[in-house]
């Protein structure tokens, strides 16, 4: 794979996927620490907002511990070269959250639907796009629909006004030959002029190795968090990242010296736990589960007594997609439930 | 017995859906189904039930209004041309139940505030949204037992269940949705979300409902006033479930509900359609029951 003289522009996941780990309770302090070591290594795009987007601050997914806008305006105060972006779910933020980011200076907004549902986008990507604002379309679980189907709904979110497609790997469950496919499909429907983006997830070791046959087949925006920190295993781990563009050529601007002090001084110190392939991490990726019930999981195992990865294979069974947290607690009782009328029959 | 006479505006999922439920009631007759596209799947099964039908939007309702001697008018069409539909209808003296995220008349949840309407006479009630009829009876039913600082709904519906108006106007779900849960439910601060899920076969509704109270939660009198409540529900939307909860942790009160519907014009999965024309249609009956009463007081 020859991808010498390539030149990408990599998306800061850190701050805002990085929020699952940290149960969306970073401080002010170590996202602004953070946020300046980013931008002195010369990452171009931080994404900064509630691991669940706009608007995300609930019962379930979890309170933050400081607003959306506290957050944004903290880091868009701190960087000097970077731009900050965020998400927005719709069904979760509104266009209200939208516009209260574009006011405090974000630059991209990234408008994330469940790979099948681009159509509940318009508003959002039409309403950013009037405000000039880098829209970029997230198509989130992306492994749960084919490449031609993928290609139909960002060619969706295309009209409505997105100047960036993304196929997100929310479960970290592609392998790259899924990768290239799906890329491959979005190039060719695409106008020439819309950028491509993936993000990965590293829950079977292949957030790097996706997002090179991303970059392969024309993808141009790759996510990536500095120590991987992020929900499930990670994401793609930023350093490891940038020393392999280095490697093989692949332009990025960013310091690898400088962005792996930031991995090891700056994020890593702040960890709750190592962010590593667990047996749970794990099935979300075999399985194909939205990356951020991992830790809802974990807690619904303690409380119910029935193990997390039986909690998520249950979960990928009945096809679940993002922003369902609420049947996990729910999966678990019912699970709990079943097991001790199975033991009551046998006794 | 007499009935009042009805029309519906909207020819589709919602609209026809509402259909199949007016004309099963006691009290409530439908003349006209009213759509702006003649080639409507809505309108066709109208014309075969007999409804007189229109694709002139309400402009072709209009005229008939007095002559067909309407009384009730459902509004399933959209927010942006509600105001305009609402005003020309209450005009010609006829009430309106609106199903669109307009608002513009008070919220009404029936097990929760519709005997309050009845009694005002109000001239619009609004239906909130899908999600709102199936969450705020159990944020109400919280509340009405010690304050809720919060109240929190997540609704997920099927993709398939989902038409183009809820698609486009997904923010006006959430926005109403959490005023309702404030309004209409009682929580001091409403959140609602919604998720679409394109599983095959499609899912039932899900409702969950998380509410934080102020004081430590009175677990029993909790549960009894939920159950109580999901009872009220069941009477006009049978296929209302409690599937687990009320779960407490702390302060946190958690509902899990499904939500199957009749299977009238979508599905039995489509409990988000279904929920919201039957409390439509409970509520128009409700109104219809009073009309019906004065009418023989006025005519002794």
């Amino acid at each position: 794979m020859n991808l010498s003289g390539k030149k990408i522009t990599v998306h800061d996941m850190t701050l805002r996927d990085g929020m699952h780990p940290k149960r969306h309770q970073i401080s002010l302090t170590q996202m602004v620490d953070i946020a300046r070591g980013l931008d002195e290594a010369g990452v171009p795009l931080i994404e900064v907002t509630h691991g669940d987007g706009l608007g995300g601050a609930s019962v379930n997914y979890g309170f933050p511990a400081h607003s959306d806008a506290e957050y944004i305006g903290a880091v868009v105060e701190t960087v000097k070269q970077a731009k900050v972006s965020a998400l927005l779910l719709p069904g979760i933020g509104t266009v209200d959250h939208l516009k209260m980011a574009f006011d405090l200076g974000v630059n991209t907004i990234r408008i994330a639907t469940h790979c099948t549902e681009a159509d509940v986008s318009e508003q959002h990507i039409g309403a950013a796009r009037k405000l000039g604002m880098d829209t970029v379309g997230f198509l989130m679980m992306a492994h749960m629909n084919t490449p031609e189907g993928l290609a139909r709904q960002g060619k969706l979110m295309e009209s409505y006004g997105a100047n960036c497609i993304y196929i997100t790997d929310s479960a970290g469950y592609m392998l790259p030959e899924d990768v290239k496919a799906r890329i491959a499909a979005l190039r060719a429907v695409l106008d020439p002029a819309t950028e491509i983006g993936f993000h990965g997830h590293h829950n079977l070791a292949m957030g790097i190795a996706n997002s090179l046959a991303a970059i392969e087949e024309g993808a141009t925006r790759i996510d990536a968090a500095a120590a991987g920190l992020g929900a499930g295993a990670g994401n793609t781990p930023m350093e490891v990242l940038i020393a392999v563009c280095q490697r093989m050529g692949i332009e990025t601007g960013v310091d690898l010296f400088k962005i792996s002090d930031v991995a090891e001084d700056r994020v890593i110190p702040i960890i709750d736990f190592p962010i590593r392939i667990d047996r749970d991490a794990l099935t979300l990726g075999y399985a194909g589960v939205y990356g951020s019930f991992l830790l809802f999981a974990k807690r619904a195992e303690k409380k119910y007594g029935v193990p997390a990865r039986e909690i998520l294979l249950e979960l990928g069974r009945r096809g679940m997609v993002g922003g369902q947290e609420d049947m996990i607690e729910d999966t678990a009782i019912n699970m709990a439930r079943e097991r001790q009328a199975r033991t009551q029959a046998t006794c | 017995m007499n009935k009042i006479k009805c029309a519906l505006i909207g020819s589709g999922n919602i609209g026809t859906d509402l259909l199949y439920k007016i004309k099963r009631s006691e009290v409530l007759e439908p003349v006209w189904l009213v759509g702006i596209d003649p080639d409507s799947e809505g309108l066709a099964r109208a014309r075969e039930m007999g409804i007189k039908t229109t694709a002139d939007g309400i402009a072709g309702l209009l005229p008939h209004i007095q002559a067909d001697g309407i009384r009730i008018a459902f509004d399933a069409t959209s927010a942006y041309v509600h105001k305009a539909n609402s005003d020309a209808l209450t005009a010609l003296g006829v009430k309106v139940i609106d199903l669109t995220p307009a608002a513009i008349g008070p919220y009404c949840v029936p097990p929760v505030n519709l005997a309050a309407h009845l009694d005002a006479n109000e001239p619009n009630v609004n239906m909130v949204t899908c999600g709102g009829q199936a969450t705020i009876p159990m944020v109400y039913a919280v509340s009405r037992v010690q304050s809720v600082a919060y109240g929190e709904i997540v609704a997920t519906v099927s993709s398939r269940s989902a038409g183009p108006g809820t698609r486009k106007n997904i923010d006006e779900f959430t926005r109403t949705t959490a005023g309702a849960v404030q309004s209409v439910g009682g929580a001091r601060e409403g959140k609602a979300i919604i998720i679409l899920n394109p599983a095959e076969p499609p899912l039932i509704m899900r409702d969950t409902i998380h509410c934080l109270t102020d004081k430590t939660p009175d677990e029993a009198a909790i549960t009894r006033s939920v159950h109580a409540m999901v009872d009220a529900v069941q009477k006009y939307v049978p296929g209302y479930r409690l599937v687990n909860g009320p779960v407490f942790d702390g302060k946190r009160v958690s509902i899990y509900l499904e939500v199957a519907g009749l299977g009238d014009y979508l599905p039995r999965y489509a409990g988000n359609l279904d929920i919201m024309t039957a409390a439509a249609a409970s509520t128009a009956e409700a109104f219809a029951r009073r009309m019906l009463k004065n009418d023989k007081l006025a005519t002794v």
